[in-house]
């Protein structure tokens, strides 16, 4: 997908044949920042990660959120969404979002302070 | 909620926003490791009559480049930085930015205020905790705080600070304000 004809003319496969031009997908409303780790199951129900998926599953064997993964990747958020929901809905990934505590909060404004 | 196990990893997010050429980019540079996303437009001409577009509805986007900031705390404890798109055109993204941020900071320009009033009435709306900061570019005229708070009609417990999003420092200054403001307003909501 790094391979670009030129400018003009676009990527040589368009981002949206990468998810068989779907734009909808149970990963739809994945925050920008939820935490996607892989859960290292097998396959299951005969469903094969396609290359780009195999990517994501390497990139998150720690937790990496949604943002950095279609950054790494160079794909359009709306695509990685939808490849980060089929990895979901056959239990490759797990995806978490914790909210930011009292303790959290005040760790932050150290660490920046540290900067 | 002060009792999640400290190795789990937390990632926050907060918003830059305010009008157009207003330094949010700077800002974000200033501090943070920039790192490039790609998203997705939303024509504008949409949908006239032309809507047999079943299982291809990407034909009405295109993609557009947005940047992003990350600030590693620690292993496993990253602020994100996002720079909302200052064009009406995106604001369709606002929603999708703002949901669960830690707060905003809207940065504003003396020469032009009325910029961030949008921004300002967002927020607002939203309940998402805020601050002004007014960048103050060289050939601006001074004013003090007092003056910018009431010239956009703020709360008196936002904070508002004068700033210089080039400089690190600063830059630092506006973030750690910000975070500072949302620990109040989290410990507020507690109590």
């Amino acid at each position: 997908m790094t391979h670009w004809m030129d400018e003009e003319a676009g990527p040589v496969v368009r981002p949206y044949a990468l998810v068989g031009g779907r734009t909808r997908s149970s990963g739809d409303a994945l925050d920008l920042v939820a935490l996607v780790t892989a859960t290292g199951a097998a396959p299951s129900g005969g469903f094969v990660p396609g290359p780009e998926q195999e990517r994501i599953l390497a990139l998150v064997t720690t937790a990496t959120s949604v943002a950095d993964v279609a950054s790494e990747l160079g794909l359009p958020l709306g695509v990685v969404r939808v490849l980060l929901g089929d990895l979901q809905d056959h239990g490759l990934i797990s995806i978490g979002r914790a909210s930011a505590s009292e303790r959290i909060l005040k760790e932050v404004i150290n660490g920046l302070r540290a900067l | 909620m002060d009792f999640e196990p400290s190795d789990e990893p937390v990632a926050l997010k907060i918003l830059i926003a305010g009008g157009f050429g207003v330094g949010k980019t700077t800002l974000v540079g200033a501090i943070s490791e920039i790192r490039p996303l790609r998203t997705e437009e939303v024509l504008s001409d949409r949908g006239i009559g032309i809507d047999d577009t079943d299982g291809v509805e990407g034909k009405t986007t295109t993609t557009v480049a947005m940047d992003f900031g990350r600030i590693t705390i620690r292993e496993g404890l990253v602020v994100y930085l996002f720079g909302t798109p200052g064009q009406e055109r995106f604001w369709f993204m606002w929603d999708e930015l703002s949901y669960g941020a830690l707060g905003a900071v809207v940065l504003a320009d003396t020469r032009r205020l009325t910029d961030c009033f949008p921004s300002i009435d967002y927020f607002e709306q939203r309940g998402t905790p805020f601050i002004v900061a007014v960048n103050c570019f060289d050939d601006a005229d001074r004013y003090d705080t007092e003056d910018v708070r009431s010239a956009l009609d703020l709360d008196p417990d936002v904070p508002v600070l004068m700033c210089d999003v080039r400089r690190r420092a600063s830059a630092k200054t506006v973030l750690i304000t910000l975070v500072e403001h949302s620990l109040k307003v989290l410990t507020a909501s507690q109590s």
